[in-house]
């Protein structure tokens, strides 16, 4: 019998079970709405316009990027 | 100051960018950039807290200034680019200030990267001022990949020694076909001063603000500096000479 090994993402670099299909239920798991101002996220090295959060799927090994203007010189 | 410049189609008043990093509290900040006169104001592009969020900087300044994100801690071209389009999409802005370090002790630009960067996002219709070495060839090639500005550096980030080589900061202003912006390694106010002397367009600086003893008070010197500066450029110094020469009359000395 094989061990079932439920699926993993990486967000902001570190690796946690994938919770939720899509990326706006996963977004909005971690407190990030729909039109936040200033938020901006790349999925695999790509950006996802806030537009298309909704109808992105996520899967098994998925690198995520969350950001938001900071401090900076 | 009367005169404006203009970077890429958009007229700017203020020769002082300022960064926002540093600050003792963020009502200092807040202050600072206010006594600055900066109308462009500098943030990085870094990954949210999944903890909770932190203050936004587009709430906070986003309405009153103009946001210029920044690749500060990149060092490859392809990091840079993907920062620059998350800024992108997080402020709603195709300026970058494009920053690809090659060094992390001393936090020199790294020239090869810098340009396939620069010509990366110049394709993709980005804004471009990169931050370069203060060298006439750097500068060059980058404006002639599509820089809208370039921004060499007077000494390193955050050193606070000023302009290292103000004979090359002078040769980069007189040979460049895009506006320079005098970037990293202000100290104090005079450096700001010389910045704009030298033919600079304009100043970009955090640190010499941010750690100041009262950095309210050295925001507002800074604006004076870089208007100082600017005037003593357009009303053109003296010829530097060797000797002496008597500013007073030479005719008409008593006991002659």
């Amino acid at each position: 019998m094989t061990r079932h090994i439920p699926p993993h993402i990486q967000v902001n670099g570190q690796r946690e079970p994938l919770a939720a299909v899509m990326l706006d239920a996963l977004l909005r798991g971690k407190g990030v709405v729909p039109g936040a101002r200033g938020v901006a996220v790349a999925l695999n090295g790509e950006v996802v316009p806030s537009g298309r959060w909704a109808d992105t799927a996520l899967a098994e090994g998925d690198d995520l990027e969350i950001v938001h203007p900071f401090s900076g010189g | 100051m009367s005169d404006s410049f203009e970077i890429a189609g958009r007229r700017l008043t203020s020769r002082l960018f300022i960064g926002t990093a540093g600050y003792p509290n963020r009502q200092v900040m807040l202050d600072a950039i206010t006594a600055s006169g900066a109308e462009v104001v500098t943030v990085s592009i870094r990954r949210i807290s999944l903890e909770g969020y932190a203050e936004s900087m587009v709430d906070l300044l986003g309405s009153d200034y103009v946001l210029l994100p920044n690749t500060a801690g990149c060092s490859t071209a392809r990091e840079a680019v993907l920062t620059a389009r998350l800024a992108r999409e997080a402020l709603d802005t195709n300026w970058i200030k494009l920053e690809v370090i090659g060094d992390r002790e001393t936090l020199h630009p790294d020239v090869e990267e810098l340009r396939r960067a620069t010509e990366e996002l110049v394709a993709d219709g980005f804004t471009v001022l990169p931050y370069c070495n203060d060298d006439p060839v750097s500068c060059r090639k980058l404006a002639d990949a599509g820089a809208a500005a370039v921004m060499p550096l007077g000494s390193p980030i955050g050193s606070g020694l000023g302009i290292a080589n103000p004979h090359a900061i002078e040769l980069i202003c007189a040979r460049s076909s895009v506006p320079v912006i005098l970037d990293a390694g202000i100290g104090t106010a005079s450096d700001a001063t010389l910045a704009l002397e030298l033919g600079c367009s304009a100043v970009l600086l955090n640190t010499a603000v941010a750690k100041a003893r009262d950095p309210r008070r050295m925001a507002a010197a800074m604006r004076a500096a870089v208007e100082a500066g600017y005037a003593a450029r357009g009303a053109g110094r003296i010829p530097k000479r060797t000797y002496a020469q008597a500013s007073s009359p030479q005719l008409g000395l008593i006991g002659t």
